[in-house]
Order: structure tokens, then sequence, then C-alpha cells
């Protein structure tokens, strides 16, 4: 069915930890993903972007045997498509699904609990520090029901849940959806963090986060994917961005402060971006 | 006076009895979204199993119930863990279908009974003691109350202390939330579905051998009969809380008595009552979650 161990087989660093071919899906009898192909390098962060409701959740979900869905996924090599969703998450597949979904009525410290997982890319010492050095928060509130926490401690226990495991490649989706700015870059720094031990793919709209950490971008639009590239190429043109996301740099709703000042000043949306995001970084 | 405790104390042992049936039928809707129509096929099936156990060590001694007790419970959950096995995972997700599956079961496991056992109930040899009563305030009750209302309380506590203090436990009070989410922190949840069915089976099966004794017969529908009662209890409850079913169960059992003594029989008309009040009220059931 599908080789074991890749990794020795295959060279360090040399192809995508992840493979999408011709991916497609659907909800409730409605195709929403079409015939989507693309890949996410061994390091680093690769975003996944486009308009609202143009299945990037979607994507992720198929990827993760969520959805019904066809085509190919390859996960270090290993064809993962027919596979049930916990056989994939235990090759190392770590998911911040959209809003979270923590278990209200758990406690933190069991949602972290029934995360551990055992095995070759399961939980290790290494890991719970990490995740207790990123989130001391979470530590002083392991008795608190997840449910009265404010989204972003929400979002805490959600990443917590895939960082506390020696995962190949974490699929983050929308992780600073709604949460006020200085939590948005709390949450930045924390993927950053994530992002130097495993690579990650992430769904974002907020174009500070995406500049601060995305080092290539996949463009969806309508199920498909419409473009694909280093993420400066993306940010560094205002045309492209109006045109892929539908949105000017400058006023971005519900992220962020709104950037001073915009193209008028002859500036590229890349620089913008940089202001903003140095902007809310300032705050703390 | 002595009326009235006689008929709350009897109410809170038949509830004891619904209990072990609807706490089975609540966990298994709660985490898997399947309403069981078999269930009360694992209680007859338990009934039968306990007291042929029982009768070949001595029907009406101790160590004859005790055993039974054992038999019934692990037939009912053999029963049960098969029946999710061999049913209802094949047609995982697929609500409908397995719904439809239990009723199907559930008509031919009775035929399967009535052949086997013959459609009469048939009498038991009780146990001396259980077919006796003990004085309380006034009133005689039957003992059989006192066995029921200790075993579901046995069964509620072990069932709360191992969803509390077990992995397994965690993982069908997060399944009840969100399953999906379950499966995305890589939990095949479908062995805690075959878990729910069998503890569901084995609370049901000691259920069937309790009821025989406190019937003094078994029958191939006896189950069918009680798991009208254990729906019912488990829709007032909240469907998929076991708190929510614990308390209906004696909150209806008890209703159920004191309608049949002091107002005409008309106990089962009042549960029906009950359940349309509570439906238009509360449609979630007095603890179920809103949604
Ligand atoms: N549960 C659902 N039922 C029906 N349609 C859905 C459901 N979830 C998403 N969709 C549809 O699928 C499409 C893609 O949605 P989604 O993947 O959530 O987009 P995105 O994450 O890019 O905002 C949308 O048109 C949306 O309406
Ligand atoms: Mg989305």
């Amino acid at each position: 069915m599908s080789e074991h161990s890749p990794r020795l087989d295959r060279p360090q660093e040399a192809g995508p930890v992840l493979s999408v071919r011709g991916l497609s899906a659907r909800i409730a009898g409605q195709q929403v993903v079409h015939d989507v192909s693309f890949d996410v390098a061994a390091t680093g962060v690769t975003a996944l972007l486009g308009r609202n409701g143009v299945g990037k959740t979607s994507t992720l979900k198929a990827v993760m045997g969520l959805i019904e869905r066809s085509g190919e996924v390859v996960l270090d090599g290993a064809r993962v498509d027919a596979e049930r969703t916990e056989r994939i998450v235990c090759r190392g597949v770590g998911y911040v699904p959209e809003d979270r979904e923590v278990f209200a009525g758990l406690t933190v410290a069991e949602n972290l609990r029934l995360a551990e997982r055992v095995g070759d890319h399961g939980t290790s010492p290494a890991r719970k520090r990490l995740v207790a050095d990123l989130f001391p928060d979470l530590t002083q509130r392991a008795q608190q029901r997840a449910g009265t926490l404010s989204g972003g401690q929400q979002q805490m226990v959600s990443l917590a849940r895939a960082l506390l495991n020696e995962n190949r490649i974490l699929l983050v989706d929308e992780p600073t959806k709604g949460l006020a700015p200085r939590i948005v870059s709390e949450v930045a720094d924390a993927l950053a963090a994530a992002a130097r031990t495993v690579p990650i793919l992430l769904v974002e709209q907020n174009l500070q986060v995406i500049d601060r950490l995305a080092d290539r971008v996949v463009v969806i639009d309508a199920g498909r994917v419409v473009h694909t590239g280093p993420a400066r190429e993306l940010l560094d043109d205002q045309a492209m961005i109006q045109r892929f996301l539908g949105v000017h740099a400058e006023n971005e709703p519900a992220h962020g402060e709104p950037v001073p000042g915009a193209a008028a000043h002859g500036k590229g949306a890349h620089d913008q971006v940089r202001e903003a995001a140095t902007i809310a970084e300032g705050g703390e | 006076m002595s009326t009235l405790i006689l008929l709350l104390v009897t109410g809170v042992g038949l509830g004891g009895l619904y209990f072990l049936v609807a706490s089975g039928l609540s966990l298994i809707y709660g985490l898997m979204g399947v309403l069981n129509f078999a269930h009360g096929s694992f209680l007859t099936l338990g009934a039968f199993a306990g007291l042929a156990a029982a009768g070949a060590v001595g029907a009406g001694t101790w160590g004859g119930l005790l055993l039974g007790l054992l038999v019934g419970a692990l037939t009912g959950a053999a029963a049960a863990a098969l029946t999710e096995l061999g049913l209802i995972r094949p047609l995982y997700n697929r609500h409908i279908e397995q719904v439809l599956v239990t009723v199907g079961l559930s008509l031919a496991t009775v035929a399967l009974f009535e052949g086997i056992w013959g459609p009469n109930p048939r009498n038991i040899t009780g146990n001396a003691w259980l077919s006796d009563t003990t004085e309380l305030l006034g009133a005689r009750i039957p003992n059989t109350a006192f066995l029921n209302i200790l075993a579901a309380a046995l069964v509620l506590g072990g069932i709360v202390a191992f969803l509390r203090y077990t992995r397994y436990g965690l993982i069908i009070r997060a399944g009840v939330e969100n399953r999906s989410m379950v499966t995305a922190l890589g939990i095949d949840v479908r062995k805690a579905f075959t878990l729910v069915f069998a503890v569901g089976g084995a609370a049901a099966g000691l259920g069937g051998v309790l009821a025989a004794q406190s019937l003094n017969y078994v029958s191939p529908h006896m189950g069918a009969s009680l798991l009208i009662f254990a729906f019912i209890v488990t829709v007032i409850g909240g469907m998929g809380s076991l708190t929510g079913a614990a308390v209906a169960s004696v909150v209806v059992a008890v209703l159920q008595q004191l309608a049949n003594s002091y107002l005409n029989n008309s106990g089962d008309l009042i549960v029906v009552l009950l359940l349309a009040l509570v439906l238009l009220v509360r449609p979630s059931g007095l603890m179920g979650r809103t949604a």
C-alpha cells in the first residue's frame, strides 16, 4: 500500500513534505475543491490564501480526510489519501482547525491530554516543554474549562494540542480570526517559534501576519489554485493582492490597526504591511 | 403516609431499572448520534442468559443471583459489542441506516427469542429475601426495590468514574462534544463506539436480570416494554446527558407510580404528557445541551 519509513529513503530537505495532486472535495454532495495541486516545502511557512468561501478550509479538511475527497495526497513520500483521519494524524500531521474547536466542556489539561499521542510522531518531553514555554497561561489555567477561556486563550489551546507532538507538518486554519490586535501578534509569535521546528501550511487573512510568517503562497479562487510563488512577490504587488485576496493592504478590516498613508505615497504594499506589523507589535 | 412512602421507594426502584436501560441509550446517542432500538434485546438476552446461569448453580440462592447478574451483564455487553462491530460499524456515519438496522435487529431478535423460549412469560424461582418485604417508616417495601436502587446507583457511580478518570472516558466525553475533532487528534473513535455499546449493553443486561426479579418472570417482550420508557426518560433527561437520564428516570418512575395509585392507573398517560410538556418547553430535555 505505502512505503514505510520514507524519510530514511529520501535525502533531507529534498522534496516537499506534503504534495497535493488533483485534489477535489465535496461537502453535502456539492463540490467545493476542484482539482487542486500544490506542495508544502519541508521547512518554513506556506500560506494558503484566498477570499472568504473559496475553499481553503475545505482543502485542509480534504487533506485531513475529514470530508469526502479524491485525488492524491502524499505525505513524506507516502500516499495517504485513502487513509482515515486518525491514521493521517498519527503520521505526523497536526491540525489547528478554523474556530479553534477546543472541547468546551473539558478542562485545558484534559484538552491537552487528549491530544497527546504515542509513537514515532507522538508527544515528547521536549515538545511539552516548548508548549509550556510558549503558553505559560495554559499551565496556570490547567483546571479551567476550555469553554470559559477567551478566544485568544482557546487558540493557544488549539495550537498547543498540535505542538505537543513531533509532527512532520502543521495545518493551521485562520489562527488569528476574530482576535484583538495584541493577541494576533502573540499568536503570530507562537507560530513563528513553531515554524522553526516544523513546516506549516497556514491559512490566514491578516496580511501583516502573512508578511511576517509566510515564505511561499498558494492562492485559491473558487476552489482552484490560481497562483503559486514566493510570499514577497505577492505582498509587493498591490494589484495582485487586490485581485487574489480582494483587499487593499491599507484597509484590512477587523485585524490590526489600519495602515496610515497608502499607495498614494508610492510605497509598495509590502512596506505598508511592514509598518502595520510594527504598529501592531509596538503596542505590546 | 405509608402508601406514599411505598410509592416513592418503589418508584425510585423502578427508576433504577429505567436508568439501567436509559444510561446506555443516552451514552450511545450522545457519542454516535444513533438511537439504538435494539437495546431492549440486550436486556432480554441478558435476562434469559443470567437466569439460566443462576438456575445452573441454584435458582433462588444468593450465589445464583450474583452469578445471574454477572452473566446477564456480560451477555448484554457481548451482544451489544457484536452488534456494534457487525452492524453499526460498517454503516459508519450513516445514522439513518444505523437506526434502521437497530430497528430490524430488535424485531428479528424478539421473534428469535419467541422461537427459542416461547412467546409467553415464564415464571422464575426468586431469591427468598428478594420476594420478601422490609418495613420502612410503616411501609412494607418489596426488597427488589432496594436491590434495583443499589444496582442503579453503583452503575451510575461506575459510569461517572469511568468517564471522569479513564482515557477512554475522556475520549467519550470529547467525542460527545465534537467527534470529528477527536479523530483529528489522531484518535480512533470507533473503539470508543464499541466500548460505549458494550457498557450500555452490560447495564441493560444487568437491568434484565433485575427486572426479572422484580416481575417474577422472564419474557421475550420485557426488553421492548422497558425500552419505551427508557426512551422517554432519555428524551426528557436530554439526549446524551447521563445525569439527565438519572434524574429523569426517577422523576418519570415516581410520577408513574403516584399516578397509577392516586389517578386511576393513569401512570403511562401522565408520563406521555410529561414528555410532551418537556418537548414543548425545553426541546433539548432537562439537561440536554441547547444546540
Ligand atoms: N458545512 C457546509 N455545508 C455546505 N457548504 C459548505 C459547508 N462548509 C463550507 N461550505 C461551502 O464550501 C465553500 C468553501 O468553503 P470553505 O472551505 O469554508 O472556504 P474558506 O475556508 O476559503 O472561507 C463555500 O462556498 C461554502 O459555502
Ligand atoms: Mg475557512
